[in-house]
Formats: C-alpha cells, sequence, structure tokens
C-alpha cells in the first residue's frame, strides 16, 4: 500500500491548477481493467477529483512524456515523480530533451509496484475488479475473491528497488528516502556463470518472444529521438517485420546499445513488454559492465553528469582483457 | 542512378601477377551502376590517367572506381585526374588491390576473388557517394597572444616580424612574466634581466604589436581564422598615452604599506606603482583595494603630483572587440602554494622560502638590493637547505601536490647553490633530492660543477619535517645513500615547489574549447607530431601553459608556435576537408552526446524553429557542425542515438554498402 | 559428393591513419596474411558504429575485427579511447548472449606494424576459422 493517499495528490493537483501555477496535470487514469492503470494528462478539475488514480498499479513513469507535452504546453506541467522517475527525469534534462522551467515536479513516495501478473499467478484469468487498500483485494468474475498481501507480488524491479530518494523535484510530498543496497545484478551474475550455450540458449529462447510491438521502445524513456534508427529505412536496421523468430536480436541490441550510460534502469521496458521478456537484463548488463569497467555511474543521478560512453580515461580496460578471470 | 567507370590497374606485374585484371574488369562490369570498365598497364602513368579522363567524358561517369594501389599513394593522383575531367574529385574510390590484395596472397585465383569483392565494395560505396565541395572561409590576418611572459613575448614578436598584426593580451600590469622576476638563467648564468627587457622593449617598439596590459580575454566566439574575441581591459585609473612613467606619483603616494607581488611579498611598494624599473608598458597602475581616494574618496596626491594629468580616478573597465585569426595560449604557470605542505613549516618561519622568493632575494632590484639576507633578521645565513621536488612527483593519492616532475627545479636548485657559494663561500649549502634530473644541453656539466667546483653537498634523500627553534630551523633528513638519519640546523630553507597552469587557464580553456590534461596543462593536438598546436583548429600553444618548461625550451616552442600562426595567417582563404560531420536536423535530438565526444569544439547548438504540419511552429535545440573545424573523425556519428549525425564521405549508408557487398 | 572447404568470411575495419597504413606496409613487406580478411578504410576506429558489426555478422561475416591506432596516438587524440570503450561493452554483451568471444577483436596496429598487422590476422582468421560457421550469430541474418 502506498503511504501517502490519493486524496492529497488530487487536492495539490487541484489546487495548483485553479490557482493557475500550472495548466496540466500529468498523472495516472484508469484504463480497461482495474490493473490497467495508464498515464494522462489533466487539465480539468472534475476529471482529476473523479479519475485521477494513485495505488500500487501506478508504475509508469511520466518523465518521457515531459518531452513532447513541454512543447505544446502554454503553462507549466505539473508532473508527480516517484523516486525512480526522477533519475529519468534528470538524464533527459542533461540531454536537453525539456525545458526545466515548464515542469513542476513533485517527488511523491514510492512503496513498490505490484506485477499483475504475479496477481494473475495466484488470482488465475478473469479480474473483475481489484480493490487497493492494506490489501490488494481482487475480486474474479467466478465470484473468487482474494486478499494479497502487496510486497508477496511486488514487481522485479520494485523488489530491487536502487533507491527511494527522490534526485529532482521542486517539492517534495512524504518523507525524503534513500539510496538502497539492491541485489538488482544478481541475475546478470546468474546468466554470467552459465556456459556460453547455456547463455545463447536462454536468449534464444526469451529473445524469439518478442513480436517487435516497439513497447520497449516506446515507452523507454531513454529512447526520446526525434526519428528512431529503426523507423529509418536509410539507418540499415530498418525493420518493420521480424524476418524471422531470432532477428530480433540486433534491435535488442542495438537498442540496448543505444541507451546504454543513458538507462537509468527504471525497468519500464520489461514491465510493458506484453511477451514477458526480461528485456531489464540487457541493460542492466551494461550498466554492471560499466560499473566494473569504469566505476560506478549512476545515469540520472545528476544533471550534467557525463555519461559513460561520451568520457573515457587513457587507463581504460581493453577489450581484449574484459574477459579476464572469467573461463565461460 | 550512378554512372560508374571501373579502371583496373596492373601496377606492371605488381598486380597482374597474382590478380587477373581482366577477370576483375569484366566481373566488374555486372555490377550495378556500371557502365564501363576497363583494365591498363599502369593507370596512374599519363595514358592510364588520360583513359580516365576520355571515359568519364565519353560515358558521361558519375563515379569512378580505380582498383589500383592504396589510396594513400594514389587517391589524390586519381582525385585530380577526375577533377581535370569535370568530374567531382569525391566521386572517386579506390579499391586497394595492390598492398591489401596481389602482395599479400599468392595464388591468382584467390587473389583475383578478392579483388573483385574489394572492388564490389568500393563501387557499393560510390553508388552512395555524393559530389563534396571543400568549405572555405576568409583569414583575418592578426593573432592574438594571450599571455606576456617570454614564451607570449617571443610568439608575438616572430609573428610580427613576419609581418602580421599582433595583440598581446597580459592580466598584469606589464609584460615580463616569471622569467622578469628571475635573477640569473642556467645553464650559461647570464642575467634574465639582460636577455628579457631587450625583447620587452622590443615589444613596445614593434609597429606591428599591440600590448594590452592589465587585460584579459572575456569572450571567444568563432573559429580558425575567424576568431572575435572581446577583451577586458581592467581600469588601472591611470591614462595611458598620457603617463610618462616618470614615478613621481609612485614616489609620492601615502599608502606605502602594499605588499609587493613583484618581490612576491617580501617588501612593500606604494598603491600607485609601476611593479619594476624596465617594466613594458612603464605606466603607473592604482591598486584599487588600497587607495584611498578611490575607497574613500579622501588624498588625490597623485593626481596633485601627476604633471602630464594622467591620473583618472573615474576610469572604468572598458571592454574591447577585436577579430583575429589565429589565438596563441602563453599563460604559463605559478609555483603551487605552499599551504598544504606544514612539514616544511612554511607558514611558520619567514625563513622557509620558495626557489622564486629566493630568487628575489638575490637579485639586485629585489627587497635586499641583492644581498642573501634573513627575511626574519636580515642575518646572513651561514647554512642553507634546499629541498626539491616540494609538491612534484606526489604519489597519484596523496592529497597534495603534483604528479609530474616540474622539471625546472633541479637546474634552478644547482643554480641556486652554485650562486651561493660563489658568492658567500663561508656558506654550507645542503641540497635533498629524489633524482636530480639534467637532460638538456650543458645541464649536466652544470650540475656537476656545481657539486664539484662549488662543494655542493648533494644528499639523495628526503626532508621529513622543518621546526624553527630560536633562529635555527632543525631540518630532519634521511640521508638514502648513507643510510642514516641526518639533523641539520640550518639557517635558511628553500623550498622547490612544484609548478602549475595558472589559475587562469581553466576558463581560457572553456573559452577556446581547447581541452586540458587533468593537471590543467593544455593538451596538444598530436603529442609528438603536432606539439604546439591545440585540437582546436586555430589555437596554438605556447610554453609551460602546455607543460613544465624551462626558457630555452619555452623560447623554442614560442617560436614554432608563432611559424604555425604564419602559415595559417599567411592563407588568404582556409580550404577544409569536405569530409566533415553534419547534422541532419530533422532527425537531431539536440542531446549534447556529440558535443561532449568532439575532440575539436566543432558542434554548437543553436534553438531552430520548425514548421510543424498542423502549421504550428516548434523550437528545438539541434546540433550544427562547423565545418571549418571538423577533422572528420566521425566520432559524434556513433554516440548519435538516432544517426542525425553521419560523416560525409564516410556515411553510414555506404559503410553498410560496404560491408553488404564484402558479405554478400 | 565434394565437401566445399570452409572459408571464413572476415571483416576488418582499419582507421585510415595507422592500421589502414600498417596493412599497407604488410603488403609492401609481403607478409602474407588469408584472402578471406576484407578491409573496410574508415577514418578513425571511432567512426565504427556497433551497427556496423551487427550488421557484418547479419549478413555473413564470420569474424569482425576493428584496428586503430594506439592509446595516447590517435590521429584525433581521442577517437581510439572511445572505441575502447564502445568495444568493450558491445563484445562483453555479445559474449553475455552466448556469441563466442573469437568472433570480435579490437586490435591496435601502428603504421609502423606491418608485421603486426599480418600476424593479427593469421591469427584472427584460424580462430574464427576453427570455430567454424557463425551459426549462433546466422539466425541474426536477413533471409532474402
Amino acid at each position: 500500500m502506498q503511504k501517502i493517499s490519493r486524496d492529497i495528490l488530487v487536492e495539490k493537483a487541484i489546487s495548483m491548477l485553479e490557482n493557475g501555477d500550472v495548466c496540466s496535470v500529468l498523472g495516472w487514469r484508469k484504463g480497461e481493467f482495474d490493473y490497467d492503470i495508464t498515464p494522462a494528462v489533466f487539465t480539468d478539475k472534475d476529471d482529476i477529483k473523479n479519475n485521477f488514480v494513485w495505488n500500487d498499479f501506478c508504475g509508469a513513469n511520466f518523465s518521457k512524456y515531459l518531452v513532447q507535452k513541454t512543447r505544446k504546453a502554454e503553462g507549466k506541467i505539473l508532473v508527480f515523480l516517484k523516486p525512480c522517475d526522477t533519475y529519468s527525469f534528470n538524464q533527459l534534462l542533461t540531454e536537453h530533451r525539456f525545458d526545466r522551467e515548464k515542469v513542476y515536479a513533485i517527488g511523491i513516495p514510492c512503496e513498490g509496484m505490484v506485477d499483475i501478473n504475479k496477481i494473475k499467478e495466484i488470482t488465475g484469468d478473469g479480474i473483475s475488479s481489484i480493490d487497493c487498500g492494506d490489501k490488494i483485494t481482487v475480486n474474479t468474475i467466478y465470484g473468487d475473491k482474494f486478499d494479497i498481501d502487496a510486497t508477496n507480488v511486488l514487481s522485479e524491479r520494485c523488489i530491487n528497488c536502487k533507491s527511494k530518494k527522490h534526485v529532482a523535484y521542486d517539492e517534495l510530498i512524504g518523507d525524503e528516502g534513500e539510496v538502497l543496497e539492491s541485489n538488482r545484478f544478481d541475475e546478470v551474475t546468474k546468466l554470467e556463470q552459465m556456459t556460453p550455450d547455456e547463455r545463447f540458449a536462454f536468449w534464444q529462447n526469451e529473445l524469439s518472444k518478442c513480436i517487435r510491438c516497439n513497447a520497449c521502445r516506446d515507452i523507454c524513456p531513454a529512447c526520446t529521438c526525434e526519428k528512431c534508427v529503426f523507423d529509418n529505412p536509410k539507418s540499415g536496421v530498418e525493420n518493420k517485420a521480424a524476418a524471422n523468430s531470432f532477428e530480433e536480436k540486433m534491435f535488442h541490441i542495438i537498442r540496448a546499445f543505444h541507451v546504454a550510460g543513458r538507462c537509468t534502469d527504471c525497468g519500464e521496458c520489461s514491465r510493458v513488454c506484453p511477451q514477458h521478456i526480461p528485456l531489464h537484463l540487457l541493460n542492466r548488463k551494461f550498466i554492471k559492465d560499466i560499473d566494473g569497467f569504469y566505476g560506478e555511474y549512476q545515469a540520472g543521478d545528476e544533471v550534467g553528469s557525463r555519461a559513460p560512453l561520451v568520457n573515457y580515461t587513457t587507463e581504460d580496460i581493453e577489450a581484449a582483457d574484459i574477459f579476464e578471470g572469467r573461463d565461460n | 542512378m550512378q554512372r560508374i567507370g571501373v579502371f583496373v590497374c596492373w601496377c606492371g606485374s605488381n598486380i597482374a601477377g597474382t590478380v587477373d585484371v581482366e577477370a576483375v574488369s569484366e566481373a566488374l562490369k555486372r555490377e550495378p551502376g556500371v557502365v564501363f570498365s576497363t583494365n591498363y598497364q599502369y593507370m596512374c602513368s599519363q595514358a592510364g590517367q588520360d583513359i580516365i579522363k576520355d571515359a568519364i567524358k565519353e560515358h558521361r561517369l558519375t563515379g569512378i572506381v580505380v582498383c589500383s594501389c592504396s589510396p594513400r599513394m594514389h587517391e589524390a593522383t586519381f582525385r585530380k585526374t577526375a577533377a581535370a575531367a569535370g568530374l567531382n574529385p569525391y566521386m572517386v574510390e579506390i579499391a586497394n588491390i595492390r598492398e591489401q590484395c596481389s602482395w599479400v596472397h599468392k595464388e591468382m585465383p584467390i587473389g583475383t576473388e578478392k579483388a573483385i569483392i574489394l572492388g564490389k565494395a568500393a563501387v557499393a560505396k560510390v553508388n552512395l557517394n555524393t559530389p563534396l565541395t571543400p568549405g572555405e572561409s576568409p583569414v583575418t590576418k592578426r593573432a592574438l597572444v594571450i599571455g606576456g611572459g617570454i614564451a607570449g613575448i617571443q610568439t608575438a614578436l616572430d609573428i610580427a616580424d613576419a609581418g602580421f598584426e599582433v595583440d598581446i593580451v597580459e592580466k598584469k600590469p606589464t609584460i615580463g612574466g616569471k622569467m622578469a622576476q628571475l635573477d640569473k638563467t642556467f645553464p650559461t648564468l647570464d642575467c634574465a634581466a639582460c636577455i628579457l627587457t631587450p625583447k620587452m622593449v622590443d615589444v613596445a617598439q614593434h609597429e606591428k604589436i599591440r600590448i594590452f596590459s592589465y587585460s584579459e580575454v572575456s569572450e571567444v566566439k568563432g573559429f580558425v581564422g575567424n576568431f572575435d574575441v572581446t577583451i577586458k581591459k581592467n581600469a588601472r585609473y591611470v591614462k595611458e598615452d598620457l603617463c610618462t612613467g616618470c614615478g613621481l606619483c609612485t614616489e609620492k603616494c601615502p599608502m606605502k604599506k602594499c605588499a609587493n607581488e613583484f618581490n612576491l611579498g617580501m617588501d612593500t611598494r606604494r598603491a600607485i606603482y609601476i611593479p619594476f624599473a624596465q617594466a613594458v608598458p612603464k605606466v603607473a597602475t592604482i591598486d584599487p583595494d588600497n587607495c584611498n581616494m578611490l575607497k574613500n574618496g579622501k588624498c588625490g596626491v597623485c593626481a596633485k603630483v601627476c604633471t602630464a594629468g594622467a591620473i583618472d580616478y573615474t576610469q572604468k573597465d572598458e571592454y574591447i572587440e577585436e577579430k583575429y585569426g589565429a589565438i596563441v595560449v602563453a599563460t604559463g604557470f605559478n609555483p603551487i602554494s605552499m599551504d598544504k605542505f606544514d612539514e616544511f613549516a612554511y607558514n611558520q618561519s619567514k625563513d622557509v622560502i620558495t626557489s622564486l622568493e629566493f630568487e628575489r632575494l638575490t637579485n639586485a632590484a629585489g627587497p635586499t638590493a641583492g644581498k642573501l639576507l634573513r627575511p626574519s633578521d636580515g642575518k646572513h645565513p651561514e647554512t642553507i637547505v634546499f629541498v626539491q621536488c616540494v609538491g612534484s612527483r606526489c604519489d597519484a593519492c596523496a592529497e597534495k601536490g603534483k604528479e609530474y616532475c616540474s622539471k625546472i627545479c633541479c637546474m634552478y636548485t644547482a643554480k641556486h647553490a652554485m650562486l651561493t657559494r660563489d658568492k658567500y663561500p663561508d656558506t654550507d649549502v645542503y641540497v635533498f633530492y629524489i633524482d636530480v634530473r639534467t637532460p638538456g644541453k650543458n645541464f649536466d656539466e652544470f650540475y656537476r660543477r656545481a657539486v664539484e667546483e662549488y662543494g655542493v653537498h648533494y644528499i639523495k634523500g628526503m626532508v621529513g619535517k622543518v621546526s624553527p627553534e630560536g633562529d635555527k630551523l632543525i631540518v630532519q633528513a634521511s640521508d638514502l645513500l648513507a643510510d642514516k638519519q641526518l639533523k641539520i640546523e640550518a639557517d635558511l630553507v628553500v623550498l622547490a615547489a612544484a609548478i602549475e597552469p595558472d589559475k587562469s587557464a581553466r576558463s581560457l580553456a572553456t573559452m577556446l574549447t581547447a581541452s586540458m590534461d587533468t593537471n590543467d596543462f593544455f593538451t596538444e593536438a598530436h603529442p609528438k607530431l603536432r606539439p604546439v598546436e591545440s585540437p582546436t583548429a586555430g589555437v596554438f600553444l605556447s610554453g609551460a601553459c602546455q607543460g613544465p618548461k624551462d626558457i630555452p625550451e619555452t623560447v623554442s616552442q614560442a617560436g614554432a608556435a608563432a611559424a604555425k600562426v604564419i602559415g595559417l595567417l599567411a592563407k588568404d582563404k582556409l580550404v577544409g576537408n569536405p569530409c566533415v560531420a553534419h547534422s541532419n536536423e530533422m532527425m537531431c535530438n539536440g542531446c549534447s552526446s556529440c558535443e561532449r565526444v568532439c575532440p575539436y569544439g566543432a558542434i554548437t547548438y543553436e534553438a531552430k524553429e520548425f514548421r510543424m504540419p498542423d502549421r504550428t511552429t516548434l523550437v528545438r535545440r539541434i546540433a550544427v557542425v562547423n565545418p571549418a573545424v571538423c577533422q572528420g573523425c566521425g566520432c559524434c556519428t556513433v554516440v548519435c542515438p538516432s544517426g542525425a549525425m553521419d560523416l560525409k564521405g564516410f556515411a553510414n549508408e555506404q559503410i553498410m554498402a560496404e560491408v553488404d557487398a564484402i558479405c554478400k | 559428393m565434394q565437401v566445399k572447404e570452409y572459408k571464413p568470411l572476415i571483416v576488418a575495419f582499419c582507421c585510415n591513419w595507422c592500421s589502414y597504413a600498417g596493412a599497407d606496409l604488410a603488403g609492401n613487406n609481403r607478409l602474407n596474411y588469408p584472402a578471406d580478411v576484407k578491409i573496410i578504410r574508415v577514418p578513425c576506429s571511432c567512426r565504427v558504429n556497433p551497427m556496423f558489426i551487427l550488421r557484418a555478422f547479419q549478413r555473413g561475416a564470420d569474424g569482425v575485427i576493428l584496428c586503430g591506432c594506439h592509446p595516447g596516438d590517435c590521429h584525433y587524440t581521442s577517437g581510439n579511447y572511445y572505441t575502447r570503450r564502445r568495444m568493450a561493452l558491445l563484445f562483453s554483451m555479445l559474449d553475455y548472449l552466448g556469441i563466442e568471444r573469437e568472433r570480435t577483436r579490437v586490435e591496435w596496429v601502428s603504421a609502423a606494424e606491418g608485421a603486426k598487422f599480418a600476424a593479427t590476422m593469421n591469427d584472427f582468421a584460424e580462430k574464427v576459422a576453427a570455430l567454424g560457421e557463425n551459426k549462433r550469430l546466422e539466425d541474426l541474418r536477413c533471409k532474402k
């Protein structure tokens, strides 16, 4: 359960809209299902009153929306940012992707977001309603009712939460958290310890599920290019439909490389993947390597920091030496 | 669609010996875009070039591929040939079938097969080539030298002697720099003033040189050949054109207790002052922190005594905008602060001094009129300890000092020790050193004279502690060769402080987009082959701003920098390399990645208005490459996630076409 | 039926200033290396986009090697330092996906190192040949 109540956020949003401090509010709105909470732009206070949502399903990271929204906005935009969202927010500022003056950022604490797939593992399909109280109460069309402890169904990225600290905001609601020690690289390490054949089999299995829907790219706060190389016929990698089941590998390697050093590990790619491919394991591999080769670096930690791939030292490790001490 | 001609060279038997040239030209005939293909014994010969020229005209070729030796050999030749026949020279590609094929593969079928593939790759590339024209930009025939020490002076004189105008910007009231503060110079022991001051006068009298003293560079815009520089002339409260340098004001000013920075604070000057007798320009300057008139409006003595009417208390800082074709950085060095070196008691005892202070103590124009006297009590020191490498060659992890060798200290310490023993044979002189480094003409001979003829005690080992006790300084040190601890009762301790770049260098580097190393020394365009150029085109380096240097080295580098500047200014137009980066503004994110990796500062950003399909306008930040500055490495193209940045002549599409052709 | 001898296809990206000149020197000195190696000239190793390398594999290359000036000797002062970071990360990722490490390599070859160029290519070609066809990245290829 989230510590800050929805009402506080609604009240804040309405008062800022009414005072004319902001012209619109980036918040969460219910989608088709109760667990399907989508990002939304609110400009009307009644709309906020009735439809603004803040609960354990508000995983969406709004930072990316600011790129387009601030361009069109007449005034300021109010945006609610969970701690992990603030890293993306800073990273986009570092890349000059939006005008900071056009944003009023409110940091809100986050107790972790839940993974609907884990809930479905308990309840089965046919969820008719969900209520987020102390427990998550799930009703199904079959008349079953489940009370689930949110901590048991947290999404992977929240179990391995890297920070409860907001690195950017104009105003903070609730208490400030801290950067956490997480075990987020454990799975990467596990993969690294496999034999190449096992790794190949793992990724072949995972990536062959890809339907090339581009959801991972579209949600990624680091993928804000004016024109993506995969949509550009001249780039040499443009490909709308998969020619065969495994060609996606190239897409995912290039995508991960393009965001290497800029990825804040927000985990949105894995959250939105309809095929449940653990795409974050590609990005985390780069993060782990960057930390190991060039010293710890957290993208978005501070505005203006120099990303590892636009930086170097004369003493950097040679490509030939990266596998030293590893025989698999 | 291109109309491509292929010309396969035999190179006598060099190629034809292991490559079936006939088969190659036949095979390439069938490649897309190829309308003509032939082979000839020596394509680079006049007859061969004529074949190319005729074919270009006859077959209306839009591009050519020459399968021959390395492009490093004859690319320029064939480009000229193409241009002579009216074809854009950048529509020429070379397939290297000699160095990288016929010479390294012995069997004809293998060599032929590879030559065909290399030819196909070149054809695939030419299909995507576009005519390129090198950009031209005019050159402003004037140079700016930043810093008026010996480096700046020498550079300015050399450039001006070649007939170009030069401006020197010096932040101090006079040019001369550190060399003006030195007493004698190693290894010849001629007096610094005797060799420097005539050069200062030359500068002052040179009709091509202007000096902006007491001034700083405040803004730099533009690029090679076309820099727009704003110079801030600080108010000195004295009209330079009227002041005759008579010095009367500097004698009458009642504010007598101002620390004299020229003598490193070891004596005093007035609030209105001329740094030293041979200053250039010889013009007085009012120090606003100490002048009563400027602080409280009370006094005005200097204005009263000045018969020239040069004093102007209302003078304001002045900004001058000027255009330059080239900029030379000659910002020099300073000794590091001794604040962190408590163990040497520099801040506890007046009798612990730096080597530069020692220079002033022994200089006839210094605070003691050249007599070596202790700063504390004016007594003659009988035992002097010199400590070398104070702050030089420090551990990387140490919080104080520098990792590098300051290079000049071994020699000047030998000089100090020798001169002391020469003038005062009754003094005992010790020098503590880690190593004595004397690479340079007559340097080692000089050092050996200090030891052998003058009896200076050189001791290998570092001084651990200096503690003042009564009027003595107890120096605790280790003698590494004798493996024993020493305790010396000294009267004077002289620290060879490390040298570091002047503090102003960092902000200047930012203005010039010139790069610096971790120690704030300017980096050169190439450490071996372009040592006096900065990576930023049109910006040159002179003297210790690039690394520790002694006077002869500084002067030779200053001359080299001047030669490079003259070479640039002698041109009427700069013709660029057309294979430069270019950003597609529709795709550019304005994210700054490219700017960060550009070694030349060729990329800037601008806010550009875009008309959107719905007739609204949108202002977006986009990257702009200055083709006059870009050198065409292509580093920016890879960090650009959207692929907006591409390199002309080596475009993404072209390279991928080559890859495809090879992998087919 | 005659079994066709397997010959690996190797793409070598060489920077114009050092490695390409090193390859020329290997030629001048008539130092042999397999014809399977095909060189593509780029101004600097930092011009090589990881996309080019993947493209080569996609189109059937069995090995890709990237050669540039030695660190500190880059004609453009810093290009190869960026290359070094990019390739370290890319190669590590390819390994993570289960691709054989021996299929990719970075080697610093100066204009004076013709012998090193030839030796490097001999060694690389031998290692790639030992791996056989690029089955793992074969799936990555466009099936035309």
